[in-house]
């Protein structure tokens, strides 16, 4: 059996063909969804990719947020599988309440595109389940609005729970402000809900599993979420 | 009845404004020395159509709250309002 993966299209989202692309390079079934479909064609795992959904209007992602397949998500993040939203895809679940916080603009104001590393803080995903905890991927950026913040009490939830999955790093793993890209709270590049099936994070896994076109440290983490699947499905 | 509602969205106190920020450290060079604590928001005006005003209250309000501005990162307040034709 081939894992279905589906991956969401809204209006002005960019990242969504190489995330078909990495699916299907990783031995998954891609399944394009239109941001207006109503369910998500049985796939076991969701993707929303990157971009500028409704053209970041109001805020990243808070338009989005209400786009008729975004029930269908919802539903699919209660019922425990598999939830990934990379970069605008992360800001639409935190604006949604699936993830905690928010994305504001970068603190230098710019927009970055460039290679990051990230230091991978948790195997309790489906999507770093085949990744040990120090691991450092690189991988690459691209955002104006990436600048990760949340309440007090919320940060500490965060810290408590063990919710942070990526933290950006140096090449050697450590957590410095000059590994920081864009001021995020606690170096944080991504975050899990409670129950770690859905997963939010700013740099970009679907640009980084070719080796001929850039780095690859995106490739572990399509790996992870398949075998999940395979394995939740075989169970 | 119809009334026009004008309201403010603006970063927490205590949140980094990068906007409000980039345009306070520029105002020196223009010889504006005596400015501090710029803060830059969002101005949205709307008009809404309701029995009474409380009820166009209300739900300019409730809008605010789970629409125009996030609770994580924003407050808001109802600047002005007043009857319209």
């Amino acid at each position: 059996m081939k894992p279905r993966v589906a991956v969401v299209t809204f209006p002005g989202s960019n990242d969504d063909r190489d995330a078909l692309r990495a699916v299907r390079l990783f031995g998954g079934e891609a399944i394009p969804v239109w941001h207006g479909e109503s369910d998500l064609h049985g796939a076991e795992a969701v993707l929303l990719p990157g971009g500028f959904s409704y053209g970041d209007y109001l805020r990243t992602g808070a338009i989005a947020r209400f786009a008729p397949v975004m029930d269908a998500v919802r539903d699919h993040a209660a019922s425990g599988r598999p939830v990934l939203g990379v970069c605008n895809g992360f800001q639409i679940l935190c604006e949604a309440g699936l993830l905690p916080g928010a994305l504001i603009r970068n603190r230098n104001l710019a927009f970055i595109c460039r290679r990051v590393n990230v230091r991978v803080e948790t195997s309790r995903t489906p999507f770093t389940s085949g990744i040990e905890v120090g691991e450092v991927l690189e991988v690459p950026i691209k955002h104006g609005e990436g600048q990760f913040v949340a309440g007090p009490e919320t940060l500490a939830r965060i810290g408590d729970e063990g919710l942070v999955v990526f933290r950006y790093c140096s090449p050697r793993g450590e957590i410095t402000e000059d590994a920081n890209p864009n001021g995020s709270t606690e170096n944080i590049a991504g975050l899990r809900n409670e129950h770690g099936n859905v997963v939010g994070l700013m740099p970009h896994p679907e640009h980084a599993v070719d080796p001929d076109v850039g780095p690859v440290g995106g490739q572990p983490l399509f790996e992870s979420l398949l075998s999940s699947v395979l394995a939740t499905a075989s169970s | 009845m119809r009334r026009r509602f004008e309201i403010v969205v603006s970063l927490k106190d205590g949140l980094l404004d990068p906007e409000g920020k980039t345009i306070q450290d520029s105002l020196p060079t223009m010889g504006w020395t005596a400015i501090s604590n710029v803060r830059v928001g969002k101005h949205i005006e709307l008009t809404v159509d309701a029995e009474t005003e409380d009820e166009a209250t209300t739900l300019v309000r409730d809008m605010a709250e789970r629409f125009l501005s996030n609770p994580v990162i924003e407050d808001f307040r109802i600047l002005k309002t007043e009857e319209v034709r």
